[in-house]
Formats: structure tokens, C-alpha cells, sequence
């Protein structure tokens, strides 16, 4: 069944082609993007959850909700989760969605790999989570989930001070969705870079297209490094190694050097498809081109480079010294620039723009405003002094939340609205949506503003419960209201969601008056997306083709017709036009190959038997896959 | 590096870079890989002079014998060479003994390291016995998993060639698996210059 060698793909028929199968062995890159999103929907919802616990914990002093041990285990996972289950997947949801569309191609370079990273990322997923019921005797009431905090900071996290197989789960979870990133990046520069439809030169690409791009090398240099941590910390924990045992001599820096040296890249992984989604939304409904196109591209491949050189801004307070403080100091405010950069280029996008107030221009405003405060508050602790103050605070918690809820999920939450109609065919309300936003908005801000000022009362991070009157319990106590507002806020979205998708109105493909190719085909897109490759003759492609300029320079509209004629759209003929396209044949072998990965990982918890039946597993996978008789992949 | 297009994959061509996308994807994965060990490298190196107990590398490095198998794995690279020369000559004969001999080579080194590995072993370095143990035998037990998988695609392009699936049009196969080998070789002259030749003072 997998093996239907170089299937011919109806424009008629692949459409009826639905069912469980189908998904489980789609090699098609907007399946496997609605896949992504879905999944990372679905552990956003728990990792909400655990938020909650948490806020419900701390809502008064000496709270008693939950016990020391499983606080840690829950605000281990909710962080955990929200970085690699949430932001990380949904961004590679998105660039799976758009980026074939955007530069005009038929899929990515390597359907297949990218179903293999799909996989990878759900089975990490699960097995990540699994810990909660496995890693500990949950009949004992006792929690197996890690409790080392997202960052996993070792020698805290050897077998002496985190027993169990809590952090097992993590270092091996974390591992399999490494594996899934470092494909998804592979996968996205070769598609970026050779898939391009003609005359789409690269500084002729939307912008989403080279926020992903950059974000695909930051994946692929920075997931190595935590890969070689996590390796270490598994040689640690399971073979007795040395890697950070102070009694043997280590360092118990090594850790934090490569977990930063990773895990500054990575917020930029988290943040920058989110600067690319703004991009994209704001010229849309500001009806303008994006202001200073070039600034926006090469900043963004500035913050790319210098993500690398200021790790040891985590690591102020750990003694490296006046010189090493003082050189990542000022490197951390330099990286600040390109950011701002940014935020005046989307400032003067809007500026003077007939802008319309949809859903996803509010989410984009609520994402600049509070990425703003969120990079300004980076910068008060980039200064040495002021951090030694601020690190290991409540201040801290507030500036990540800004910059990853305010900034990256607000931005995914614009594309989110803007880029639903494309792949349902259907809008999501507006009214509702409008709803969503400011719920979510103001319970952001009642969650996280009161945290500056805790924080710089000193609240430290990390405590399960604090004593009463040290002047924290209303500011703790509003930002648990605020959490639950947030979460109605959610409650909204998914309402809306569901119900859009069943019976929102038609968009048609085109509801924005959109500017970039994605708009041009029908929606949802046809399997192979375009019936005739584009040819590309200018930035905002589309838009270009809707409107000329008239001698003042005012956008009018191509009549009707004269724009359909260059025949580069998909509008209506695809069904005769698809005839002869040939699209990758789906294998399920993709599927097989990625569930290896976990079943090693239990074989190194449990019985190392099980580590060869795995590699068996992903290598008759992976055998199966590349001996299948399919083109292309 | 190849900018030539093999007969056959003219395809490769129509990318935008004139790259075909597998040679891209090979480049990719090994530029990644350069992180992967330059930070078993890095913690090596740190490490090396932070041992509190014996064995210490002085003990127990065989320099000579290190050497040989060093040139063994050399050696290997040019049959390499060999093999993807022979099957862009369309001399499917020749490549398969080369890709063979590669192999052979290979696995001779492999060999070599799990003859050092025991004979450390029985001096007493183990994984948890000093930080020298931990670092010495993840990195180099890396590598040589990177060796080992190397030889089974090896094998794998022979048995394909065998059964008539790998033909002179699949030159390209024999050039990624190629790109490969020479990267895990070329990690191995870093890691047996910095891990063994230079000693600190
Ligand atoms: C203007 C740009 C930024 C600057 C100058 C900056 C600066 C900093 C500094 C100095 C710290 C260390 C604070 C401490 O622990 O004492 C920090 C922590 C952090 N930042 Fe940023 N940051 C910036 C942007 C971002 C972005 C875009 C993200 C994510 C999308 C982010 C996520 C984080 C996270 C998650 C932490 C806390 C890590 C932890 O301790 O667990 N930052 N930031
Ligand atoms: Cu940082």
C-alpha cells in the first residue's frame, strides 16, 4: 500500500482521500503541518493545565494545593512543554503549512523525512509525558514526571539529587524531539534553497519564508550542542560516567555552558517564525508593503549570528568573572539592536496605513507591545550589576513570559487567524475572535505585570509556597485571577475553532486581499498546491498581480481577468490542469522508522534488550524507506 | 566541491542552487554535525588536565599503534575515491571492490579500537573511573558508531549493486555515502591530533 510506485495524483480524487490511514502515512507537507499544529494544540491545553496548578499553588501564601515534590515536577513540565511541545512545534507547523506555498513549490525537498519528523516530535511528546504515570508509583500517589526545570541544570540532575526516572524521561525525550527539530531544519533550508519557483530570488521571499530559514540553521548548529548535553547526562545517569561529577573533578559549568550556548539560539528558534508571521500580517491589513524589507531581512539574519555569542548572560552570577560579565554584557545589549530594528520597521508599516482591526492585526499589536516590554525588560538584566539583582526573581519569569507568550504566541495566535481560512476554506469568527484576544490580552498582563513587581520585591522563582506578609499575596493573588482569564480567553478559541471549522463562513481564497502566492490557489490548497509553477516577477508576487499603480501611485485594481490570464493561478481549472502531476506516493514507513527512537529509550530505562529490538525497528524503517520506489525524496 | 552532473542526474539541475537536493541535505548534516563533536571535543579537552585518579592518558596511549590504524582509516578514503570514480566511469565491477575495500579498511579500524578499548580496559579505565574514561570512550566510541554506520551503508551500496538496484544512473549514492566517510575520517585526524599527539606540558 505504501509502495505505490510513483502514484499520478488526481486533482479530482485526493481530496476524498481521507480517513485514519491517510494521516498516518501523509507525506504531504500541509497535512503534516495541520498534524503539528493540531498536536502542539492539544499539549498546549496541558501545559495550560499545569500553569494553572501552579497559579492555583501560589494564589496565597503557604499554599497547600500541591506538595514541594510535585510543584517542581509540574513547573518542570509546564516548561518543558510549552517551549518544545508548544512554541517549537506550532512555529514547525507553520513553516510546514506555508513555506511550499510561499515560494511557489509542490511540497518540501523531503516529504518523507518530514513525516519522519512529525512522528519523531509526537512519540517525544508522549513519552515525555508518560513520565507522569511511569516514572514514578503513581498508586503512591507519587508523581514520575522530571523535577530539574526546563533548563535541566546538572550536577543538580545526577541520580544523588534527582532519583527516580523522572529526568530520565527528559534527557531521553528531549533527545527524540531533537532528532525531529534537526530534520525539520535539514528538510526546510534544502526547500528554501532549491525549491524556489522561478524569479523568486531570495530577497524576493516573504518574509515568514526567511524568518524560517534562519530559524532552520538555528536548529540545525544549535540542537547538536544539546544533544551532546543530553548524551552526557544520560552516560551519567545510566552508566555512571563522569561528565558532571564534582567528586571526579567536572565542572559544574559544563552544563550551563552548553545548555546556553543552545539555549540562546533557541529562544531565538522560539521567537523569530513569530517575527516572520507579523511580517507577513501587518502589510496585509495595513495595506502596505512591509516597511524597509531589506532592515527587516537582514536583521533578522543578525540576530541569527549573534544569538551564538551571548550565552553566559544566563550565567552572570556564577563567578566567570569582571571580563567574561562585561564582554556577554555588552553583546547581550547589542543583540537588542537588530530586535529593535524590527519593532520600528513594523511601526512604519502601520504608519500612515489604512489599517483594518481585524483578529490578527490585534494580535500582532498585542504581540509588539508586549515583545517590546518583554526585550526592554532583557536588556535591564543584560547590565551585570542590575541582573545580580534581578536573577533567579519573579522578574525574570516575567521577562520570558513576555517575549515567549506576549511575543512568540501572540505572533502564532495572528497567524493562527490570518492563515485558518487558507487550510479550512473557512473563516473563524471575528467577534469571537476579537473575544479571544482581549481576554487573552488582559489576562496576560494581570499574570505577568504583577511578576515584575514581585520579582524586584525579591520574590525568588522556583518556590512552591512563601510566607504571608512579605507585601506578595495580592500581587500573587491578582496574577492567578489573571491566569484564569487567560485560560477562558483559550476556552473561547477553542469554541470558536471547533465551530469555525464546521460551520464558519466560505472564505474563498482570497479573504485578506492577501500579497504573497499562498492566496493565489484555491482554499484549502489542492494536494499539489499549484496547478503551474508561478513565475515570480517581484516581492508581494500576488499583490502585483491584483494591482498596478496609477500615476500618483495609488494601488488600483487590475480588472478582472487580466490578472487570471498569466494562467499561474489555481482558479478553478486545477481540476483538468492536475492531471499529470506526480506527488510522492505516502509510506507509512516514515512512521515506523521514528517509532525506533522511543523504543530504544525504553530500552535504556527498563530492559536494554529492548534498545536492539528498537534499532531493528527504525532500521527496517528506515531500509523500507529509502528501498521504497519513489521519486524525489 | 562535484560540480559536474553525473549522467543521469541531470534532474540535479533544476534546483536553484544547481545542487541536487540529497548532496545539499548530506552538506547540511554534516556541517551540523561539527557541533555534534567539537562539543565531545571542547569537553575532552577541559577535562583533560582535571583527572583526580589514574589512569591517566600518558599511561595508557599506544601512540604507534593509534598511528597504524590512523593510516588504515586514511587509506580508506582514497578507496573511497576510488569507488565513486569507478561508477562515474560506469565500472560497476570496480566500484563494488573499492566500495569492499573501503569497508574492509573500515572495519580494520574498528578492530583496532576495540582492541585499544580492552586493552585499557584491563589497565582499568573505565567509563566511571576518572573523567579521562568518561570523556576518552564517548568520544571515541562516537566516532566509531559513526564508523560502524558508515560500513553498513557501504555494505548496503554493494548489496544493492549486487541485486542489479544501484546502477551506474545512482552515482549519487556512492558520492553522499562517500561525503560521509571522508567527514568521519577527517574528524578522526582532529580527534587523534588533539585527543592523543598533543600533550600538555
Ligand atoms: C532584546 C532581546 C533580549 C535580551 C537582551 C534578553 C536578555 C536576557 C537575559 C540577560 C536573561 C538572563 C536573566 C537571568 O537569568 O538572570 C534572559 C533570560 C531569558 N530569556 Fe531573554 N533576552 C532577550 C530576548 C529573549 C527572547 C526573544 C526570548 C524568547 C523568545 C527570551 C527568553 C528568555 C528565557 C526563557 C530566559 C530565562 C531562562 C531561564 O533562566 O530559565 N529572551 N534574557
Ligand atoms: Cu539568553
Amino acid at each position: 500500500m505504501a509502495v505505490s510506485a510513483g502514484t499520478i495524483q488526481h486533482g479530482a480524487t485526493e481530496h476524498s482521500e481521507s480517513g485514519l490511514w491517510s494521516w498516518l502515512t501523509t507525506v504531504d507537507h500541509k497535512r503534516i503541518g495541520i498534524l503539528y499544529c493540531v498536536s502542539a494544540l492539544v499539549f498546549f491545553l496541558v501545559g495550560g493545565i499545569e500553569a494553572l496548578l501552579i497559579r492555583i499553588q501560589l494564589a496565597q501564601p503557604n499554599g497547600t494545593f500541591l506538595d514541594q515534590d510535585s510543584y517542581n515536577r509540574i513547573f518542570t513540565m509546564h516548561g518543558t512543554t510549552m517551549i518544545f511541545l508548544v512554541i517549537m512545534p506550532l512555529s514547525t507547523g507553520f513553516i510546514n503549512l506555508l513555506l511550499p506555498l510561499m515560494i511557489g513549490a509542490r511540497d518540501v525537498a523531503f516529504p518523507r523525512l518530514n513525516a519522519f519528523s512529525y512522528w519523531a516530535f509526537l512519540f517525544g511528546g508522549i513519552f515525555l509525558n508518560a513520565s507522569f504515570f511511569t516514572g514514578g508509583n503513581i498508586f503512591e500517589g507519587e508523581l514520575g514526571a522530571p523535577d530539574g526545570g526546563w533548563f535541566g541544570y546538572a550536577p543538580l540532575t545526577l541520580n544523588q539529587y534527582s532519583p527516580g526516572d523522572g529526568i530520565n524521561y527528559w534527557m531521553l525525550g528531549l533527545q527524540i524531539l531533537g532528532i525531529a527539530t534537526m530534520a525539520g531544519g535539514f528538510n526546510f533550508i534544502v526547500t528554501t534553497l532549491n525549491m524556489r519557483a522561478p524569479g523568486m530570488s531570495l530577497l524576493r521571499m516573504p518574509l515568514f519564508v526567511w524568518m524560517a530559514l534562519v530559524t532552520s540553521f538555528l536548529m540545525i548548529f544549535a540542537m547538536p550542542i544539546i544533544a551532546v548535553a543530553l548524551f552526557q547526562l544520560t552516560f551519567d545517569r545510566i552508566f555512571d560516567a563522569n561528565f558532571f561529577n564534582p567528586a571526579a573533578g567536572a565542572s559544574p559549568l559544563l552544563w550551563q555552558h552548553m545548555f546556553w550556548l543552545f539555549g540562546h539560539p533557541e529562544v531565538y528558534i522560539l521567537i523569530l517564525p513569530a517575527f516572520g508571521i507579523v511580517s507577513e500580517v501587518l502589510p496585509v491589513f495595513s495595506r502596505k508593503p512591509l516597511f524597509g524589507y531589506p532592515f527587516v531581512v537582514f536583521s533578522g539574519v543578525a540576530i541569527g549570528f549573534m544569538s551564538w555569542g551571548v550565552w553566559a548572560h544566563h550565567m552572570y552570577t556564577v563567578g566567570l568573572g569582571s571580563i567574561a560579565n562585561s564582554a556577554f554584557g555588552i553583546s547581550t545589549i547589542l543583540i537588542a539592536v537588530p530586535t529593535g530594528v524590527k519593532i520600528f520597521n513594523w511601526m512604519g508599516t502601520m504608519w500612515g496605513g489604512s489599517i483594518s482591526f481585524k483578529t490578527p492585526v490585534m494580535f500582532c499589536l498585542g504581540f509588539i507591545t508586549m515583545f517590546t516590554i518583554g526585550g526592554l525588560t532583557g536588556v535591564t538584566h543584560s547590565m551585570v550589576p542590575s541582573d545580580y539583582q534581578q536573577q533567579d526573581t519573579y522578574y525574570i519569569v516575567a521577562h520570558f513570559h513576555q517575549v515567549l507568550f506576549g511575543g512568540a504566541l501572540f505572533g502564532l495566535f495572528a497567524g493562527v487567524y490570518y492563515w485558518f481560512p487558507k487550510f479550512t476554506g473557512r473563516m473563524l469568527s471575528e467577534t469571537w475572535g476579537q473575544v479571544h484576544f482581549w481576554l487573552m490580552f488582559i489576562g496576560f498582563n494581570l499574570t505577568f505585570q504583577p511578576m515584575m513587581i514581585l520579582g524586584l520585591m525579591g520574590m525568588p522563582r522556583r518556590i512552591s509556597s512563601y510566607p504571608e506578609d512579605y507585601g506578595w499575596d495580592l500581587w500573587n493573588m491578582i496574577a492567578t485571577l489573571g491566569a484564569f482569564t487567560i485560560a477562558l480567553g483559550i476556552l473561547v478559541f477553542l469554541i470558536n475553532f471547533i465551530m469555525s471549522i464546521r460551520n464558519g463562513e466560505e472564505s474563498g481564497p482570497d479573504p485578506w486581499d492577501g500579497r504573497t502566492l499562498e492566496w493565489s490557489i484555491p482554499s484549502p490548497p489542492p494536494h499539489y498546491n499549484f496547478a503551474k509553477i508561478p513565475v515570480v516577477h517581484s516581492i508581494d508576487e500576488f499583490w502585483h498581480r491584483k494591482y498596478v499603480e496609477d500615476s500618483k501611485g495609488i494601488p488600483v485594481p487590475v480588472p478582472k481577468g487580466a490578472a487570471i490570464a498569466t494562467g499561474d493561478h489555481g482558479d478553478g481549472h486545477e481540476e483538468d490542469e492536475g492531471h499529470d502531476i506526480h506527488m510522492p506516493a505516502p509510506s507509512y514507513m516514515p512512521l515506523i522508522a521514528a517509532a525506533g527512537l522511543p523504543i530504544v529509550a525504553i530500552g535504556l530505562l527498563y530492559a536494554y534488550p529492548l534498545i536492539a529490538v528498537g534499532a531493528i525497528v527504525g532500521l527496517v524503517g528506515l531500509y523500507g524507506w529509502v528501498l521504497e520506489p519513489v521519486g524525489g525524496d | 566541491m562535484a560540480m559536474h552532473a553525473p549522467a543521469g542526474e541531470s534532474h540535479a539541475l533544476d534546483t536553484n542552487t544547481g545542487l541536487d537536493n540529497r548532496k545539499l541535505l548530506m552538506w547540511l548534516f554534516l556541517a551540523s554535525e561539527c557541533l555534534f563533536f567539537g562539543s565531545f571535543i571542547a569537553a575532552f579537552l577541559l577535562y583533560r588536565d582535571r583527572n583526580v585518579v589514574g589512569p591517566y592518558p600518558e599511561d595508557l596511549y599506544d601512540i604507534p599503534f593509534t598511528s597504524v590504524s590512523s593510516f588504515v582509516l586514511l587509506m580508506s578514503s582514497l578507496t573511497m575515491v576510488l569507488a565513486l570514480a569507478a561508477i562515474q566511469r560506469g565500472n560497476l565491477q570496480a566500484m563494488r571492490v573499492w566500495l569492499i575495500a573501503t569497508a574492509l579498511l573500515g572495519i580494520s579500524f574498528l578492530s583496532g579500537q576495540a582492541f585499544e578499548f580492552t586493552e585499557f580496559w584491563n589497565e582499568g579505565l573505565s567509563l566511571d573511573q576518572n573523567l579521562f574514561g568518561t570523556t576518552f570512550f564517548v568520544l571515541t566510541g562516537f566516532h566509531g558508531a559513526h564508523v560502524s554506520v558508515g560500513v553498513l551503508i557501504l555494505l548496503s551500496l554493494v548489496d544493492a549493486s549486487w541485486r542489479g538496484k544501484l546502477t551506474t544512473d545512482h552515482s549519487l549514492a556512492v558520492e553522499l555515502a562517500g561525503l560521509y566517510w571522508h567527514f568521519v575520517d577527517i574528524v578522526w585526524i582532529v580527534i587523534f591530533t588533539l585527543i592523543y599527539l598533543i600533550q600538555p606540558a
